[in-house]
């Protein structure tokens, strides 16, 4: 009897384990998808063709930012790198990635600044500004198509940090990150179905927003709707974030610029 | 900048029905808008596109407030002969923009 009850005991010990995880699981592999799949044909149809997608609106305005020479340094982006078609291909899906000089992760608006600041010797561009909109969409389209890596060890610390945001209930409606996008994705939260969260189109055109807006903006926008508190722009716990949602999006082809409803 | 996205195909036959297809970027302000101190946001918008063929008008529409920013419009024509289309958009303002493109008919 005893030992029946022990054994009880441990089922139930076995069964909470391995349920726990399960939970709080990384979505696999072959469950991964692009929220672009939940889309309507007609918005599909508007990323697809370049000359209906409005985010390419910014990518031309990005190409003539990239060539004109600004700053004390008078350079332009194409002094040093070139052209960006062949030196910027693939650099917006390794992108938020490990600076040895700050020992933290920045992302492609960072580093676009950076770039300014130390190498143009001109004034970084206002966050979430047309301008610094319009080079990261240009820079990122140049990656279109190709799968997001994130290998780097040295984001390892900041990948946990972006992880143990994504999992932290929060805000006045007490909600995870992960309990829609991990738990609940694919079900319907009011009129829209909730997608996994995978940031495969950044910086991406918003038809409610009417406009195109980065990651962090987005990331805002969903801790107001939790009535968290949300955090300035270019706050380390944002490029945490994007840190961890990238290697969470891993392996994903890269949309830039998207386009979402 | 004014930047505009125009998708006309260069080459048709004569007498094919072909897609023209603009986005100009625009904010159209409705003007219904306030800012955060309660003042209202003046409206900034489109009113009006033309499209001439060779100078011939096939097309015009008239736009208002409800319209979203960057407007999209799509239309059709009948290729006849080879030519310019010019795309003129004009709004409040002063606002006027222009755009031309080339079409060779077979």
């Amino acid at each position: 009897m005893v030992a029946a009850a022990v054994a009880v005991a441990t089922v139930i010990a076995v069964a909470f384990s391995a349920a726990a995880p399960v939970l709080t699981a990384d979505i696999p592999r072959e469950k991964r998808r692009s929220t672009y799949e939940q889309m309507s044909p007609a918005t599909k149809a508007m990323q697809d063709e370049d000359t209906a997608n409005p985010g390419m609106l910014w990518v031309l305005d990005g190409e003539a930012l990239w060539r004109a020479k600004v700053g004390a340094a008078g350079r332009a982006c194409t002094d040093c790198h070139g052209e960006a078609p062949q030196s910027m291909k693939g650099v917006a899906a390794r992108y938020p990635a490990y600076d040895a000089k700050r020992a933290a992760p920045v992302n492609l608006e960072g580093r676009i600044n950076l770039c300014r600041v130390e190498r143009q010797q001109a004034p970084a561009f206002p966050l979430e500004g047309k301008d610094l909109l319009a080079l990261t969409a240009y820079i990122a389209r140049q990656s279109r198509g190709l799968p997001i890596e994130s290998s780097d060890k040295r984001l390892e610390p900041f990948i946990a940090a972006g992880r143990a945001i994504f999992q932290r209930r929060q805000g006045q409606l007490n909600l995870a990150c992960s309990q829609c996008h991990d738990d609940n994705w694919g079900q319907k939260l009011a009129g829209i179905t909730m997608p996994q969260g995978h940031p495969t189109g950044y910086p991406l055109y918003r038809l409610e927003w009417q406009t195109l807006g980065s990651l962090q903006r987005r990331l805002r926008n969903c801790l107001i709707g939790m009535r968290a508190e949300s955090h300035a722009y270019g706050a380390p716990e944002y490029v945490a974030l994007e840190t961890f949602l990238m290697w969470r999006a891993r392996g994903m082809p890269l949309e830039s610029p998207a386009v979402r409803p | 900048m004014a930047r505009a996205l125009i998708n006309v195909p260069p080459k048709a036959k004569r007498g094919e029905v072909i897609a023209i297809k603009t986005l100009i970027a625009h904010v159209m302000e409705s003007g219904f808008r306030h800012t955060n101190t309660g003042v209202a946001i003046p409206r900034d918008i489109i009113t009006g596109f033309v499209a001439t063929y060779n100078g011939e008008e096939i097309f015009r529409a008239d736009l208002y407030p409800a319209i979203a920013a960057n407007p999209f419009l799509t239309f059709h024509t009948v290729a006849t002969e080879s030519g310019t289309i010019e795309f003129k958009w004009t709004g409040d303002n002063g606002y006027s923009a222009t755009e031309q493109v080339k079409i060779t008919v077979e």
